[in-house]
């Protein structure tokens, strides 16, 4: 009844702002290419193909077929998922399902963006519903900014808590060759920063990348002989309810807290904080790492800031969360959840160079985006019971 | 491994203009009849997959539209876009890998909320091709002159075909289109893109379509009789029109080979009883069928008009009318699947093929048939 | 659910997305579309593993998945493999063409991939697989495909 998915190999772009010497496709096939040396697999020993982007972003309509040149997927099966920021974890998730039911042994997943390509703010602003919200809606960011809002109300949290985890991320960032952004900043820099939509400033949100991330997931069948070290899948969960914007239940992320408690029951993680090694969060702005850790379980409400400033999720620290630097530093939307669970992999095989953090047992990724929507995936260095 | 079956089927009625529904409002509709049909509460979903376009919605993430509508608010869900076939194929997976035992998968779209034109026409490569501006229906031109020249079919012969399925149509109370036409009323019909006449085309229509599909330890729970996939597999072929040789189907044939061998079927012209195939325009239906192998090549059109696709054929081809009557893409292929269930299931009503036993619905992505989906249906385990 | 709004007419909200793109063309579809514009020539792309000869250029061969790297010129004459007439004035259309408009897969001799593009100087009942084409340039060319103004039967 269903096999056990591992993941063997990953690859990604050096992520940047502007990749004007290679389209879409061809963005693509440089984190396939890597991927299938990182696994010491060819195009050949692909079975299927999972890609995912967010299509207003590149203006490419049926965009899974326009990228076979550069997925490699000509004249196999190619699908598209797609579910707006959370896409890089669904196709994650995708390629789980597709090898754990046996139709495929291994799969390819892409996740990738070219957001340089495109006004973001206009195309995410085309995801609301055109009658009720489009209208008032002004960007991911307005809606990010009453979560902090009604956060600080409810918890007391301030805009210098927010700006730590800013600081986390930046610093790690600099052991992340693949980042976008490789320059710390100060708690100063961050609330010096142009502010965008109160209390979120510049220096508080992710940046607009072009990038991809191939993802190579193989069952049980083959796992072992692929890679020395896999990364197990133990169990993935989404939901991505509330069509309006006015539905979701704001200074709570509801969808976190479903998925984190579905995954841990399934896993029988009781104390997440102490079992869980590392965690590579979608994090579009500082303060979801506050607000999000709490509603996943790892602190109680409005522990968090307490949590953060006392150093427990830096490198070094008790659990930290995105060596790899994180959204902040890097946000390829289409990939970056798929870069959330390759940098997961990347910590589980022991793969992950200077941003390692020692022995990793458990780790878990994220995908965020749509209307508070989570994706979640629990990746263990123990084949699953 | 494990096998799966369809246990309930929802459709809403295929028409040019659901001006009183939004994507919600036709999602509900196409859900509920699939939960009532399959004797089960929306608790009995274990997980959601919707299919849906954001360039045919409009929306960005235009999953966002449906999700709460199709009961997904507190289950684990995803969304693929592409045909409803690949939605479906997705959702098999999820009830077969382990997590979850039912899947509910849906498939929606409004062809009148959108300019057809404009859409399609951003399927072509923006940086060789996009601003020649072509678009589905003259991509489609392109390859019947193509396949004509190949095979030598006459545009009258692919007219049949339109007369064909707009005369089904007229047996299957959802769809958008029922006519009594000849070939001489398709000849002179306005002609949108040699060879391609009005009523070659199929329209761009409104629609959703939902179905449920079980893992076998489940799948005798509930109201009906499971309808079993019996085999399934889709393939992408190159995208640019000038590296594959549009007259064939390459991916087809791959595909077409894969279903079959996974469903153990040897000969499908004999072993298949009833087509569901993916006719946006007339030619497809001889194309795919010879690719697909249930006809040889070039050599269909001589069997549709001795009549062996007819309701009453040897090989009834689009009983429900197809896409020619009514074309809500995305949901297309679930249609597709689901006139199948209905078929194998014994309920097609006025449109019913006698002993219909094993089933083929097949569902296209992309432009010119670049990527196919096919999926062979079982009353039998 | 219909009862409840009997006599009730549904309103229409119009809106148009207005998301502007500006597509990377890549290195590889640069150097094609600058030969187009400053010299008029017609450039392919050869891979190096099996010999395929792309037009438009291809960074990476599709079949080889690997990076081609030979660039050669190619003819700008060609066969036709298939076309298609446009009779309704689609929406898709550019402005500046009015049906009947006529598109073709032509390929180059010495390509072994088709490159679409218009037919013009030719009546859409002429037109037949298997023409003989030429390709004509456009007079003024900012390095698009459309630097290429049509194709032409050869006499």
């Amino acid at each position: 009844m269903g096999k056990r998915v591992a993941i063997v190999g990953t690859g990604q772009t050096f992520h940047k702002s502007h990749r004007p010497d290679v389209n879409g496709q061809e963005l693509i096939n440089e984190a396939v290419q890597r991927a299938l040396i990182d696994a010491n697999l060819t195009m050949k020993d692909i079975d299927a193909i999972v890609i995912g982007n967010m299509d207003h972003f590149e203006g490419i309509n049926y965009v899974d077929c326009w990228s076979v040149d550069g997925s490699g997927g000509v004249m196999k099966p190619v699908i598209k998922i797609t579910t707006g920021g959370t896409t890089g974890a669904s196709v994650a998730i995708g390629g789980y399902h597709m090898v754990g039911s046996g139709m495929f042994e291994k799969v390819l997943i892409i996740g990738w963006e070219k957001n340089s390509e495109s006004d973001t703010t206009g195309a995410i602003t085309t995801a609301f519903d055109p009658i009720w919200d489009r209208q008032v809606f002004a960007g991911a960011i307005s809606g990010l900014a009453v979560e902090a809002q009604a956060y600080m109300a409810r918890f007391g949290a301030s805009e210098r808590d927010g700006a730590r985890v800013s600081v986390r991320d930046r610093k790690h960032a600099l052991n992340n060759p693949h980042a976008q952004l490789r320059k710390e900043v100060s708690i100063e820099d961050v609330l010096a920063s142009p502010m965008l939509a109160d209390p979120i400033h510049l220096l508080d949100v992710c940046p607009r990348t072009d990038g991809a991330c191939a993802v190579i997931m193989a069952s049980e069948d083959s796992a072992g002989k692929i890679a020395p070290k896999p990364d197990w899948i133990w169990g993935t969960a989404a939901r991505h309810s509330y069509a309006y914007v006015s539905d979701a239940d704001y200074g709570r992320l509801t969808s976190m807290e479903r998925c984190a408690k579905e995954i841990f029951k399934k896993a029988g993680i009781r104390e997440p904080r102490k079992e869980l090694d590392v965690i590579e969060l979608y994090q579009p702005y500082s303060f979801a790492g506050l607000i999000w850790i709490e509603d996943m379980g790892i602190v109680g409400h409005g522990e968090a800031p307490r949590y953060v400033w006392d150093g427990n999720t830096d490198m070094g620290g008790e659990l930290p969360i995105n060596p790899s630097g994180g959204v902040i530093s890097c946000n390829p939307i289409g990939a970056t959840g798929l870069i959330r669970c390759a940098e997961a992999a990347l910590q589980v095989m022991g793969k992950a160079d200077a941003r390692q953090v020692p022995d990793v047992n458990f780790a878990v990724s994220t995908g965020f985006g749509g209307c508070w929507w989570t994706d979640m995936i629990l990746h263990g260095k123990m084949k699953p019971n | 491994m494990d096998r799966a079956a369809i246990i309930g089927i929802g459709m809403t009625k295929i028409e040019a203009n659901k001006h009183r529904e939004t994507f919600a409002d036709m999602a509900w509709e196409a859900v509920d009849k699939a939960l009532n049909d399959a004797g089960m509460s929306i608790g009995d979903i274990d997980n959601v997959v919707t299919t849906s376009s954001d360039f045919w919605d409009g929306r960005t993430i235009s999953c966002m539209a449906v999700g709460d509508a199709s009961g997904a608010a507190d289950k684990n869900i995803s969304c693929v876009e592409g045909d409803g076939t690949y939605g479906a194929f997705y959702g098999y997976t999820r009830a077969l890998s382990g997590s979850y035992k039912t899947t509910l998968v849906t498939g929606h779209s409004k062809g009148s909320q959108c300019i057809s034109s404009l859409i399609t026409n951003a399927a072509f490569d923006p940086i060789y091709e996009r601003s020649l501006g072509m678009d589905m229906v003259t991509a489609c031109a392109m390859q019947a002159n193509a396949y004509m020249h190949r095979t030598g079919v006459k545009p009258e012969q692919m007219a049949l075909v339109s007369v064909k399925n707009h005369a089904n149509a007229f047996k299957n109370p959802i769809a958008q289109l029922p006519m009594h036409i000849t070939v001489g009323d398709v000849m002179t019909s306005e002609m949108i893109a040699d060879p391609l006449h009005k009523l070659d085309c199929s329209p761009v229509s409104d629609g959703c379509c939902a179905i449920i599909i079980a893992h076998e330890s489940v799948a005798t729970k509930f109201r009906q009789e499971p309808i079993w996939i019996r085999g399934l597999s889709f393939c992408t072929d190159s995208f640019f029109f000038g590296d594959r040789d549009l007259a064939r189907s390459n991916a087809l044939v791959q595909t077409a080979k894969a279903a079959y061998k996974m469903a153990g079927i040897k000969d499908p012209k004999n072993e298949i009883d009833i087509v569901e195939l993916y006719d946006a325009f007339t030619y497809q239906e001889l194309l795919w069928l010879e690719e697909m192998g249930l006809a040889e090549y070039g050599k269909a059109a001589k069997l549709l008009e001795a009549g062996e696709f007819n309701l009453d054929g040897s090989l009834p081809v689009n009983a429900s009318g197809g896409l020619l009557a009514g074309h809500p893409v995305v949901a297309a292929g679930l249609y597709r699947i689901s006139e199948i269930v209905m078929q194998l299931r014994g309920e097609a009503g006025e449109h019913q093929v006698k002993n219909a036993k094993t089933g083929l619905a097949h569902g296209v992505n992309g432009l010119c048939g670049q990527s196919h989906c096919v999926w062979i249906l079982d009353k039998e385990r | 659910m219909s009862e409840n709004f009997k006599g009730i007419e549904p309103m229409i909200h119009n809106s148009k997305i207005n998301v502007p793109y500006s597509w990377w063309a890549g290195d590889t579809a640069s150097r094609f579309f600058i030969s187009l514009r400053d010299q008029q020539k017609i450039i392919a792309l050869r891979c190096g593993k099996c010999g395929k000869v792309f037009v438009p250029p291809r960074k990476v061969c599709p079949s080889c998945f690997t990076e081609n790297t030979e660039w050669e010129d190619i003819s700008s004459e060609g066969t036709l493999i298939s076309y298609s007439v446009a009779r309704r004035q689609f929406e898709s259309i550019p402005k500046d063409k009015k049906v009947p408009v006529i598109w073709g897969l032509i390929k180059l001799d010495g390509a072994d991939t088709a490159i679409l593009h218009y037919l013009d100087g030719i009546n859409p009942g002429e037109v037949a697989i298997g023409l003989r084409v030429k390709a004509v340039f456009a007079e003024s060319r900012t390095g698009s495909i459309r630097d290429i103004s049509h194709f032409v039967p050869v006499k």
